[in-house]
């Protein structure tokens, strides 16, 4: 076989692989619907603001809830120190 | 147009071919550049399907949040206030929220305790997230012992565990009375963490909060658009460590291609010049050479893509765990919805494919135009 054939074959194969990944995807969100809705659910219940995401300070942990001094307030000059802190961009306020 | 095909062939081949006498070389660059796209591809995808997640569910969080704030820090809010916020117009629903953090050291963990039910919830019996009995070794039916307020120990029986399914949210929640909860922090009635309000028009929302301020002025309102702004912005491209050091990558990514396209090697240069002498024009070196760049760049694309929809989507992005993770005992398992389109796939493409393509064309054009004699000696 040809070297260009090959060539060819194979990105007609990831390419084919590439489309089904947006197949899947689909597929996927229809079948996630009841998931969300039901995380919705206990969102609603219990009034949740924040994604258990970063568990290591509360800060993190309640990152809509928190305020913009949070992370520096364990003393007048402390520094932020939590690697999750080096992720995230502080909460949006109103303007 | 037949012929056209059977050129553009041709001339995969030979690019094959040469890419293949220097195999360590070629393969060696499409795994760095498989890699640079495999990073580029898990973070886009998984910042892009975690952010859509979050605003889905977050939704259903409450309209308005009001926190008291005493020298800058938040404090408990007196229950009297509902009764001033209960003459605002447009406030429909209004409601006290126990909720504060935990920490065990024998796991080393950080609980969020929230309150769910009304006073008739027995007192001995909680509710935990999968997060928890999982780390802990935790079932329903068996107990766990938190230390109180005053160094108190009490033991909760678990009646059940919350949904799998909504782990991202409840991964550290530990729900128990509102009873239990003031006896285990020693809060006393009358105080609550903050208050939740529902208002009727959303239009309204902005201006209840204006309301709020000036009725109870040592309070701080938290509207659910800025909730979903925060988490939409979460993850943006300007932001983190993480960040900085894929930029760095990609940095150096560029560099290696330009070096290595822009500084040809005499062999390479040596090459253009023989395929010039035997009569190759230079458009035909140029085409050639934007082969090597497609065949290398595209299929470092595919590959690199395929891999990271693989590692968010199948495998629960376990790579960015542990920098997800920092110091946390505790980390939701969960299996993000993709959210992937067309221009998603179009931006990764644009930024990963096309500056390869030009960063090496430009100097392969300058030699190409050269006379074969001069290149070759």
């Amino acid at each position: 076989m040809r070297k260009s054939n090959v060539f060819l074959v194979s990105v007609s194969l990831l390419l084919v692989g590439a489309a089904a990944t947006l197949i899947d995807a689909g597929l996927r969100r229809h079948h996630a619907y009841s998931q969300i809705e039901s995380s919705a659910s206990l969102v609603r219940q219990l009034g949740l603001t924040d994604l258990a995401l970063f568990t290591e300070a509360r800060y993190t942990r309640h990152l809509s809830l928190s305020d913009l001094h949070s992370a520096f307030q364990d003393h007048p000059v402390a520094l932020e120190h939590f690697p999750s802190g080096s992720l995230l961009l502080p909460p949006q306020r109103m303007p | 147009m037949l012929l056209f095909l059977r050129k553009q062939k041709y001339l995969i081949d030979y690019t094959l071919s040469s890419l293949l006498r220097r195999k360590g070389k070629s393969l060696g660059l499409l795994a760095v550049y498989t890699t640079i796209v495999f990073m580029l591809a898990s973070v886009t995808l998984f910042t892009h399907a975690l952010r859509k997640e979050a605003g889905l569910m977050l939704q259903a969080s409450p309209e308005i949040i009001v926190q008291r704030m005493q020298a800058g820090r938040h404090a408990m809010i007196p229950a009297d206030y509902l009764q001033r916020i209960g003459r605002l117009r447009g406030v429909m629903q209004k409601a006290g929220r126990l909720w504060g953090y935990y920490y065990d050291p024998i796991v080393k963990a950080n609980y969020t305790i929230m309150t769910e039910g009304q006073s008739d919830t027995p007192l001995t019996e909680i509710v935990i997230g999968t997060g928890i009995a999982r780390v802990q070794g935790l079932d329903v039916g068996d107990y766990l012992t938190l230390r109180s307020q005053s160094g108190e120990a009490f033991s909760f029986q678990i009646s059940a565990l919350l949904e799998n399914d909504s782990e991202l949210v409840s991964a550290d929640l530990l729900l128990m009375s509102p009873k239990a909860f003031r006896r285990l922090f020693s809060i006393p009635e009358g105080f609550y963490t903050d208050l939740v309000l529902s208002v009727r028009n959303p239009r309204e929302v902005n201006k209840v909060a204006e309301k709020l301020s000036q009725l109870l002025p040592d309070t701080r309102p938290i509207l659910r658009d800025e909730v979903l702004r925060t988490y939409e912005s979460v993850f943006s491209w300007r932001q983190g460590i993480l960040f900085v050091l894929l930029l760095g990558s990609v940095l150096a990514f560029v560099i290696f291609a330009w070096d290595k396209a822009s500084g040809l090697s005499a062999e390479e240069r040596r090459e253009i010049g023989i395929l010039k002498a035997v009569g190759w024009e230079t458009a035909d070196v140029m085409r050639m050479k934007f082969w090597e760049g497609m065949v290398i760049s595209l299929t470092a694309f595919l590959i690199g893509y395929l891999a990271a929809y693989g590692h968010v989507f199948f495998a629960s992005a376990s790579l960015f765990e542990p920098v997800l993770k920092g110091w946390s005992v505790l980390y939701p398992q969960f299996r993000l919805t993709p959210y992937v389109d067309g221009l998603q796939l179009a931006t990764l493409f644009f930024f990963s494919v096309l500056p390869y393509i030009v960063a090496t064309i430009i100097p392969i054009w300058r030699t190409s135009i050269a006379d074969p004699d001069a290149v070759m000696r």
